[in-house]
């Protein structure tokens, strides 16, 4: 949370610096964009969990430096001998670039941020963009230590209800490459996530929504999770707000 | 009132009209000038051929709340210029804001050190300092002037041009008036610029939902629904994206009154009135109509044409057109001027009597886009009985009969073999105009236009249906006919590109900042083909030199900024005939900002380009 707020600071900074463009375009003017599209405190089992998703550039058109947070924190543990403590969390920055009219392909790295465990660290390469229907795509193959890879797929589309309610159903998919067995991750299909929400637009950059989040582990993870104990998946109302600048 | 629209008049801003802080108001004039008439336009008439304007902040209070703006002479418009053509006009500008400014005299032929564009004119005036610009005025007309630094064109920099014939109007007027569009918005400019870059569709509110797909599906069929739209989803394109910035931002106002603050002009029944419509708004098309009475245009650009009676017109940004009215009857008349996304109007009154005001007009429903648009083939022919444009019904209409290019305006015999120019290395030749570049196959362009088709009478998308005149340049001509040759020496070809949701623009798919200049010689004469491969209507405008539209049957309609509609092609003929650093660009302000600019050079003649036939240098009138 430490480096996310570094780097919103650095972002505004940024943002002023901005406004001293030229209007001719005889120098390429920098922008940036901040978008938390999902800041939602989550009903689980464990108890209330804040949980976010965001993403941030700072560029001109072609060429953007990319960083991009997602995380849950414990915000009220249903056990008592719980605190409340972040569960994990994970940074990526990346170089985008623009390669075709709606795609950017992104090359950088991630960390994994978890307290209890081993952190990890992985080389990133990805493409992000909008594919025809205009589903909203993002494919990352990370490769970390020990020869680990994480293939994520991400697609997300929005429904437009009125000019400014949208039904947003999103959905990802992790596939490993090999066991990570001090994290009870198995190869293969390892977790989908799949959320549905509801938002209304008081301004484009601030948008309140409510929505359920369903997640499941497959394969040798949802094996070893249950070996350990725990539940393989989870259904669990959300609400929150999106909110961009 | 038109309740769809949440932005439109009845959610009633608490416009206040234009109150104006006192900072700036009068300096600089001298007592003559100052003795200059107050208009009904709200901005003063400075007659004269020597004057003083003065740059400065002022805030403004246009929709109920106190926003910077910049004005001249204190003003929102700057005061109208009134000239005689044959004098030579002086005007010290003196900047008193805290950022380089500039003014450009849109449409004058002149040195082109006094066009006023930093970077090729001059080095801009720079705060505290004064600049004179000095020219002589070799035409007459309607013309306009703004800054050309930043974005200071949208917070209030511009004002009206008036240059006295010599020789007495041949469409004589009792009255004359300035009727200045433009679009104000609370938002600082740059903001708006940041804000497209980040969400391109962000000022739209009329985007397809659910229920319009649903609405679809009863009224066409789910199969012909999902065909339609097969179309938009896999090109990642809205057909309903008409504007950029919108009525959600923007007050439109009519000389600097918005809608409710109702500017209004008196007359006598049974008087000639001279109306000098011009469009000095940042990004809007307005389609202006006076419900009741009929128009007569004499003059487009400042230049007479042949005088044609039309009822609803389409004004491209920085475009001026002339037109008569003669009201008989005692009665208000409202002149009614709708954005071309019905997001918005600007409106004022004609009357015999100040307390007299007419019905204003509901808006229109938002057009949509369709398959002209898309640049799969022109409306054919113009036949308005074949189109029904209600349901915009277009997928029905069966491609193959329609003649993607009218018979009556092909341009003849005229066309010479597209050129190889060595020095323009980025002008690469094509086979055809249509034929895309390699650089239109980049990250920057999101659609080429497969067919584009010529469209001079067409009226534009949302005026197709109308039961009454819609003038379009086909009707038009310059009055006395081709005021130079028909033939071109050379020919070049740009297209006009885009990636709407990276709000990026350029000619050729290269942005201004990637671009070198593109070179003509001294008097050649070039055609200059444009084809549009975006979804957007761009008003292109050369500085310094005409151009002259290419009607077809010997016709040219000569102009300083032409409309280009989506999936167009046309062409005009320009006389290289001032040497110098000309700006070439789309005046929609945010595209001209994100790229779609080029320098044009006019240079004495190359070693190299001897061999090229330099014909017909001065001959006017050819082909009348």
């Amino acid at each position: 949370m430490k480096k996310l707020t570094l780097c919103l600071g650095l972002t505004l900074t940024q943002i002023m610096a901005s406004t001293q463009l030229m209007a001719m375009g005889e120098d390429q003017p920098r922008f940036s964009k901040v978008l938390f599209d999902q800041l939602e405190v989550r009903d689980t089992d464990e108890g209330r969990v804040l949980g976010w998703e965001m993403d941030a550039w700072y560029g001109g058109d072609i060429n953007k430096l990319y960083f991009a947070s997602e995380g849950e924190r414990l915000m009220a543990p249903e056990e008592d001998d719980e605190d409340p403590a972040t569960e994990g969390a994970e940074t990526r920055l990346a170089w985008s670039h623009a390669f075709a009219p709606y795609w950017d392909w992104q090359l950088g790295v991630r960390r994994d941020w978890q307290p209890d465990d081993p952190n990890r660290d992985w080389a990133s390469l990805g493409v992000q963009g909008v594919a025809p229907y205009w589903f909203e795509v993002n494919a990352n193959l990370f490769v970390g230590e020990d020869g680990l890879t994480n293939l994520r797929l991400e697609a997300e589309y929005e429904l437009m209800l009125t000019q400014k309610l949208a039904l947003v159903p999103s959905v990802e998919a992790n596939i490993y490459g090999k066991d990570d067995d001090e994290l009870g991750i198995g190869d293969g299909l390892t977790d989908i996530e799949a959320g549905l929400r509801l938002r209304y637009e008081i301004r484009r950059e601030l948008a309140p929504y409510i929505g359920i989040n369903w997640e499941k582990q497959y394969g040798d993870t949802a094996d070893l999770t249950r070996a350990s104990g725990g539940k393989t998946e989870e259904g669990m109302f959300v609400a929150g707000v999106r909110l961009w600048f | 009132m038109n309740t769809r629209h949440p932005f439109s008049l009845p959610r009633r801003r608490f416009v206040q009209g234009l109150a104006l802080g006192a900072a700036g108001l009068g300096m600089g004039l001298s007592p003559r000038q100052l003795l200059a008439t107050q208009g009904h336009t709200g901005a003063p008439i400075l007659e004269g051929d020597t004057f003083h304007l003065t740059l400065g902040g002022a805030d403004v209070n246009i929709t109920g709340k106190s926003r910077p703006a910049t004005t001249i002479n204190g003003g929102i418009p700057g005061p109208t210029l009134r000239w005689r053509e044959g004098d030579t006009a002086t005007l010290k500008v003196t900047n008193l804001l805290p950022e380089t400014s500039s003014i450009h005299w849109h449409g004058l032929l002149l040195p082109f050190q006094m066009d006023g564009v930093p970077g090729l004119s001059f080095d801009g005036i720079q705060p505290g300092e004064t600049f004179t610009y000095q020219f002589p005025l070799v035409q007459s007309g309607t013309y306009w002037y703004h800054s050309h630094s930043g974005f200071q064109e949208q917070t209030g920099i511009y004002g009206a041009i008036i240059i006295d014939p010599k020789t007495p109007d041949p469409e004589p007027f009792d009255r004359e008036q300035v009727v200045m569009l433009s679009d104000w918005s609370d938002e600082d400019p740059q903001h708006i610029y940041a804000t497209l870059k980040k969400l391109s569709h962000y000022y739209n509110f009329n985007e397809r939902t659910v229920f319009d797909t649903l609405r679809d599906f009863r009224e066409k069929g789910v199969m012909k629904t999902l065909k339609d739209r097969h179309m938009w989803n896999r090109m990642r394109m809205s057909d309903r994206d008409l504007a950029d910035v919108t009525g959600y931002t923007y007050t439109y106002l009519m000389n600097g009154q918005s809608p409710n603050g109702n500017w209004t002009c008196q007359f006598n029944p049974g008087e000639r009135i001279k109306l000098r419509l011009i469009n000095a708004s940042a990004m809007t098309f307005f389609d202006i109509r006076i419900p009741g009475l009929d128009m007569k245009v004499v003059a487009m650009d400042g230049q007479p044409v042949k005088p044609v009676d039309f009822h609803e017109v389409r004004l491209g940004v920085a475009e001026t057109l002339d037109v008569i009215v003669a009201p008989k009857n005692d009665r208000a008349y409202t002149l009614f001027a709708q954005s071309i996304d019905r997001s918005g109007f600007a409106r004022g009154t004609l009357t015999p009597d100040p307390a007299m005001t007419a019905a204003v007009p509901e808006m229109d429903e938002p057009p949509l886009l369709g398959h002209t648009e898309m640049g799969m083939g022109a409306m054919a022919g113009m036949d308005h009985s074949m189109m029904n444009h209600g349901g915009m019904d277009m997928s029905g209409m069966d491609h193959s009969t329609m003649n993607h290019d009218m018979p009556n305006m092909e341009h003849g015999n005229n066309a010479v073999p597209f050129a190889v120019d060595p020095a323009n290395p980025d002008l690469s030749p094509r086979d055809s105009a249509t034929e895309h570049l390699a650089s239109e196959h980049s990250p920057e362009v999101d659609m080429r236009a497969m067919a584009p088709g010529e469209m001079l009478a067409d009226p534009g998308i949302g005026l197709r249906d109308r039961k009454w005149k819609v003038l379009t340049y086909a009707d038009m001509e310059t009055l006395g006919g081709p005021p130079d040759s028909l033939h071109p020496d050379r020919e070049i070809v740009l297209h006009l590109t885009g990636n709407m949701s990276r709000y990026m623009w350029s000619f050729n798919g290269t942005p201004f900042a990637d671009a070198t200049p593109l070179e003509l010689y001294h008097h050649e004469r070039v055609r200059i083909t444009l084809v549009n491969d975006t979804m957007m209507t761009h008003p292109i405008h050369l500085h310094g030199l005409w151009s002259d539209l290419e009607l077809g049957n010997g016709k040219l309609l000569r102009k300083h900024t032409i409309t280009v509609k989506p999936g167009e092609k046309l062409s005009y003929l320009v006389r290289a005939d001032a040497l110098g650093r000309w700006a070439y660009h789309c005046h929609l302000l945010y595209h001209m900002a994100a790229g779609m600019f080029r320098e044009v050079r006019v240079v004495k003649n190359k070693g190299d380009m001897d061999a090229m036939p330099m014909m017909n240098h001065h001959q006017h009138g050819e082909g009348a």
